[in-house]
């Protein structure tokens, strides 16, 4: 038998901060997309499950120059991820195929070591076992598997996506898939189109043009954690933003 | 009198295996039997002349159908074809009335596990049996084995609880696939196979 060899690939998106304008529509395609429950009446910044979360930042000066700015933040996809070495259960690893940063929950012992290590809190636990308004779960998405209580989750680039465009090649007999089959929730839901995305090795790619182009940045590019996201702004202050806490901004309510 | 001391260990050890190799495997699986009878034999037999893919197919977004719907077994059995009395209830109260089979899938996977035959079946050529053994030619459904804590399929596990002299296609666990991955060359990761 033929070795089954797939080509590598590091699945990446730049988003345009010029573009977006906060509205939301990503984290709320990626938790319908990702079997996200609903946030609990008491959920707060520590118990909500947000995989894509919007946060809001200003320049800081007082009207009429005031302007803001939204991060959506996801998982970041390191090249060097921060959470793969502090796992004590081998439920993180990143894919060779793929380059995404992966989170088996049934593996997950809920240490939450990975979440102290993430520099960017795009990790989350569920505290709660998941509960959705009645007659909902029948919405749910098949192709991704529902956490319990207790481990942690976050973004993966919608996997169930890539899995299904893989297969849809192979059904085709191709091993490679075609790019315009794998979009992640996030990409396809924002009305701005400000995310683009797609493989960094493939210099062909919008993604790989637009993540070399001088505006573009990475958040706490100091880290050295080369993040797979990245973001472009053409305003200066916006740039000078990435390497601060953006967590220590002020936020945009957006739970999923 | 240290013959007495030895009996003893020998006694409590084996009955501890006994307990473990031959009374927990038997209390760990629950047995429910299908709720119609059914025989690949006759599908697959020269007089019919069905193949696994005229009822297991393959869809063109790679999406693999599973088992039939009544639609795929309407055409031929509106009227009863054999003699058998399980076709006739099958006829009676299955096709007449338009209700689905509730059967019980031997090869389903835990919900967090991703599987696709397309890239097995399609790229890879792996033949049916490779994973389902000889399934095809048999002409009774064996009892679906339930286990009682995970709820998974005995065929997850295989049916010897230790595992030995097994053949090649008994057993559906991660290490089954990880073992054949690893064999092929096939780069993987948890994402490859988990959902």
């Amino acid at each position: 038998m033929e070795s089954a060899e797939t080509t590598r690939a590091r699945f990446a998106m730049v988003i345009d901060l010029d573009r977006c304008n906060g509205c939301g529509a990503c984290a709320t395609a990626c938790a319908v997309e990702n079997n996200v429950p609903p946030a609990r009446p008491s959920a707060n910044e520590r118990t909500g499950l947000t995989w894509q979360r919007v946060y809001r930042a200003s320049n800081g000066r007082q009207f009429p120059e005031n302007r803001s700015v939204y991060f959506p933040v996801s998982c970041q996809q390191c090249e060097h991820p921060p959470c793969v070495s502090v796992c004590p259960q081998n439920a993180v690893d990143v894919s060779p195929e793929t380059g995404v940063v992966s989170q088996i929950p049934v593996r997950c012992l809920g240490c939450r070591y990975c979440m102290t290590a993430c520099p960017y809190h795009a990790r989350y636990f569920n505290w709660f076992d998941p509960k959705w308004p009645d007659g909902m779960e029948t919405t749910l998405n098949p192709d991704v598997s529902v956490r319990m209580r207790g481990v942690v989750e976050k973004c993966n680039f919608c996997h169930s996506r890539w899995q299904a465009a893989k297969a849809k090649a192979a059904a085709a007999g191709k091993r490679d898939l075609d790019p315009a089959d794998y979009v992640p929730a996030c990409v396809e839901a924002c009305p701005e189109k400000a995310i683009v995305f797609g493989n960094l090795d493939d210099p062909r790619s919008g993604v790989a043009k637009s993540a070399k182009s001088a505006n573009a940045f990475r958040l706490l590019e100091k880290l050295g954690t080369e993040p797979k996201v990245f973001y472009r702004s053409d305003r200066a202050w916006v740039r000078r933003l990435a390497d601060a806490d953006v967590a220590v901004q002020e936020k945009e309510a957006t739970r999923g | 009198m240290p013959n007495r001391g030895w009996m003893t260990f020998v006694v409590g050890l084996g009955s501890a295996l006994a307990l473990g190799w031959v009374a927990f495997p038997r209390l760990q699986y629950r047995t429910i039997e299908q709720p119609l009878q059914f025989s690949h034999k006759v599908h697959t037999s020269e007089a019919v002349g069905m193949t696994c893919e005229d009822c297991h197919s393959l869809g063109d977004d790679g999406r693999f159908t599973g088992l039939p719907s009544m639609a795929t077994c309407e055409p031929c059995h509106t009227e009863p074809q054999g003699q058998t009395a399980e076709e006739k209830r099958f006829v009676d109260e299955y096709v007449a009335k338009g209700r689905e089979i509730e059967w019980l899938v031997y090869a389903r996977q835990p919900e967090n596990v991703y599987f696709s035959h397309a890239p097995h079946v399609g790229l890879a050529g792996i033949a049916c049996a490779r994973c389902h053994g000889p399934h095809g030619g048999t002409d009774r459904l064996r009892p679906y084995q339930e286990n009682r804590l995970s709820s998974y399929s005995r065929d997850i596990w295989g049916p010897s609880p230790t595992r030995l002299r097994r053949a090649e296609w008994q057993g559906m666990k991660m290490t089954d696939c990880s073992s054949c991955h690893d064999a092929h060359g096939v780069r993987q990761s948890c994402l490859t196979c988990h959902k």
